[in-house]
């Protein structure tokens, strides 16, 4: 049957594609995330269907591709991701490695797929350094990275009227990096950084700080933090009745996820942006209500990305009929895409993709119809603003002409 | 009395006959099999289990035949693989002399952490060493070079005295090989030594040690910084593997993931770390496209092995045998 489609396609390929597919060609792709972890949720088995539906809605068989999808679990722990990757690439015939949440194994992934000349199309990581100090000419960017958050949330607060941030930062490079990027963008729209506070990682008691915000006079606090901190700082503030006193609180790395675990009674009135929510149209809505069939959960925004990179990805692949890392990203880099859930945007140079960002407000209780019926949109980032802009040595499309 | 009728038989025993034939005998087989080991399975993986097979064994040479039960030591072997991946990387060094330069470090640590530490017993001492390891890990995750929670990355693999490329794996498994192959064979003589035979005799019972005129703390600080240099070697050899050093190898969980590898194994063997190190590590790598069920079968192990073999695998093989393994 394979084999009687394949000839099929071949026979197509041959008078209609640049292709000149033979036989059916294998592409295999590698799902790598936490599986177990903090970023199960976010990511996790989620990604994988994310992947599956897209190599079906793509139409893969038909089209001449015989796509395989491994999976596995780093563990967050950047030698347990090096090692799966090394071993995919080198023994497992693995052509692409997706998703990496966790940003230490984000970079030794995208180290090790330049090394094998894969194709690392991320979707779980935030570190700008992916597309800025370790670039990769086989290295895309999918989805989101910190200074797109901390530039959506940022601005689009700032213009609303929240203008006296108060910053609540985990006291690491990664809070400290986040918390530098949102006071630039909050100072170039006209705000003001009233005070900020460093709290240890991780952190469970926030009640003094959070007072100390409450008496700074500031009417936004800026969480600089991730993950269970996030979620804890939220939920005092909650208690402590800060959103009521008309301080608003914006989260500067958070998921879907977080917000649905911890429900609108405690995150009402919580601004923060993503890429993505399934309740923006019709094609977001049909394509969610697919996921959500399979997985049980509304997708995230990271499953979104893994969808909209795979289907991209293999365009490219189909295009220049190879698997070749270089060759097929700078392909993707060259054709635009018009997503379903990302609407249209591009690869940029450096690998770093670009679409809209999306300011949203947690509903409240009363306003939210559904257990997923959780944010509000309030504003549209273009992605030519929201992200950084690319820096001369990342820029692969002079290097590979 | 039952006590020092081993030493005073062992002791002799070890030093006119050397090594005893059984024990040749799994050294002569273990190098074979490690020697065959990278063309049946691969390379890196082997690479992994070695590193920790070492830093499990010098885990035990401190708990095991010290009698000390430390819950820092990922900060030696943490603290030894940000070392030599920043002299690798920014240094320019090549992997031989960061290897050193990262086991020295963990040595100098060691010495400073031991000092203090070996002033208290037990629980104390455990937690005094848990305390300085999460010190280490705060200034991993603050420090500059050590690049936050993103780690050292993409660590050059270098030229082995400055001619031998490490860019293959199967060259990098033989370095990787000869280092801990020869750290265990130096743990097995230290173990052996008469120094090693006075630590028994501490482990079994400090005051009659210090009755026969030992100066117990000398002997205690000097295993301690043995074991936190070869922790350190392991540690600073897995940074020049992966071409990273990260958070994970300082973290607490790094330091009773060794625990765990040392008691599965069996405790105060000489193969039981080997042992203990070669299942995590298999679970860990094999098991990782089943995802939450890793830790939850490496806790189930672990309730097992305390239940049923508490002198963990190798111990209980030792004792079927009646030798000492």
């Amino acid at each position: 049957m394979i084999r009687r489609l394949a000839i099929g396609t071949a026979a197509i390929a041959a008078i209609a594609g640049p292709g000149f597919a033979q036989d059916a060609m294998d592409v295999t792709l590698g799902v790598l995330n936490d599986r177990s972890g903090t970023y199960a949720d976010l990511s996790g088995e989620g990604s994988v269907i994310a992947a599956r539906m897209a190599v079906e809605d793509f139409g893969a068989e038909e089209k001449g591709l015989n796509v395989e999808i491994l999976s596995a679990d780093h563990q967050n722990k950047p030698d347990v991701g090096s090692n799966i990757a090394r071993q995919w690439y080198d023994q497992e015939g693995v052509d692409a490695i997706l998703d990496v949440p966790t940003s230490s194994v984000a970079l030794a992934v995208a180290d090790i797929t330049a090394q094998n000349n894969g194709v690392f199309l991320n979707s779980g990581a935030g570190s700008t350094e992916l597309t800025r100090g370790q670039c990769q000419p086989t290295t895309v960017h999918w989805t989101y990275d910190t200074a797109a958050l901390a530039k959506g949330t940022g601005q689009a607060v700032t213009q609303a009227g929240g203008d006296q941030w108060f910053f609540l930062t985990a006291d690491y490079a990664f809070g400290h990096s986040l918390e530098e990027n949102t006071a630039r963008v909050v100072e170039e729209a006209g705000g003001e950084v009233v005070s900020t506070v460093r709290h240890p990682f991780p952190a469970t008691d926030f009640s003094s700080f959070l007072l100390q915000a409450q008496g700074s006079g500031a009417n936004v606090i800026g969480l600089a933090n991730a993950g269970g901190d996030t979620v804890n700082a939220i939920k005092q503030a909650s208690e402590f009745g800060i959103t009521q006193s008309g301080i608003s609180l914006a989260a500067l790395l958070m998921f879907i996820s977080d917000v649905h675990a911890l429900g609108t009674e405690t995150a009402q009135g919580l601004q923060l942006t993503e890429a993505f929510y399934w309740d923006q149209n019709d094609e977001t809505r049909e394509w969610s209500a697919r996921f959500e069939e399979q997985h049980g959960a509304k997708p995230t925004m990271v499953h979104a990305g893994v969808y909209s990179a795979t289907m991209h990805y293999l365009r490219a692949v189909e295009a220049t009929g190879s698997t070749e890392g270089e060759e097929v990203v700078a392909q993707m880099k060259q054709t635009e895409f018009d997503d379903p859930l990302f609407g249209e945007g591009h690869v940029r140079a450096d690998g770093r993709v670009i679409h809209d960002m999306y300011l949203f407000e947690v509903k409240s209780p009363d306003a939210s119809e559904g257990e997923w019926d959780l944010y509000e949109q309030r504003a549209v980032i273009p992605g030519e603003e929201a992200f950084l802009p690319m820096i001369d040595e990342c820029d692969f499309s002079q290097q590979a002409g | 009395m039952a006590t020092t009728e081993t030493i005073s038989n062992a002791a002799p025993a070890a030093r006119s006959a050397g090594m005893p034939t059984l024990h040749k005998a799994i050294f002569a087989v273990l190098l074979l099999v490690l020697v065959a080991l990278p063309f049946l399975v691969y390379p890196v993986f082997a690479m992994k289990v070695m590193c920790f097979a070492l830093f499990a064994a010098a885990f035990n040479l401190l708990l095991g035949f010290g009698g000390l039960l430390s819950f820092g030591h990922a900060a030696y072997f943490g603290g030894a693989s940000y070392v030599a991946a920043h002299a690798a990387k920014v240094w320019g060094f090549t992997p031989e002399l960061a290897v050193l330069t990262g086991t020295a470090a963990a040595a100098v640590l060691g010495l400073a952490i031991g000092f203090l530490a070996i002033r208290r017993q037990g629980i104390y001492f455990a937690m005094v060493t848990l305390a300085f390891a999460q010190m280490v890990f705060f200034f991993a995750l603050q420090a500059e070079f050590t690049g936050g929670e993103d780690g050292i990355q993409s660590v050059p693999r270098g030229d082995l005295f400055g001619l031998i490329s490490l860019q293959n794996n199967l060259v990098l498994y033989f370095f990787v090989l000869a280092i801990t192959f020869g750290g265990i064979l130096l743990i097995y003589r230290i173990i052996h030594s008469p120094f090693g035979q006075v630590l028994k005799a501490i482990r079994e019972n400090e005051p009659r040690a210090v009755s026969l005129g030992y100066h117990v703390n000398r002997y205690k600080l000097m295993v301690f910084v043995l074991s936190a240099t070869l922790a350190g070697l392991a540690g600073a050899t897995k940074s020049q593997v992966f071409q990273l050093a990260s958070l994970t190898d300082v973290h607490w969980s790094m330091s009773g993931e060794v625990v765990l590898m040392t008691l599965l194994g069996g405790m105060g063997t000489i193969f039981g770390p080997l042992v203990g190190a070669t299942v995590i590590v298999t679970m860990q790598n094999y098991l990782a496209t089943l995802g939450a069920w890793v830790t939850i079968i490496q806790g189930i192990i672990f309730v097992i092995s305390v239940l049923l073999f508490r002198e963990g695998i190798v111990g209980v093989i030792s004792r079927w045998l009646r030798r000492p393994l």
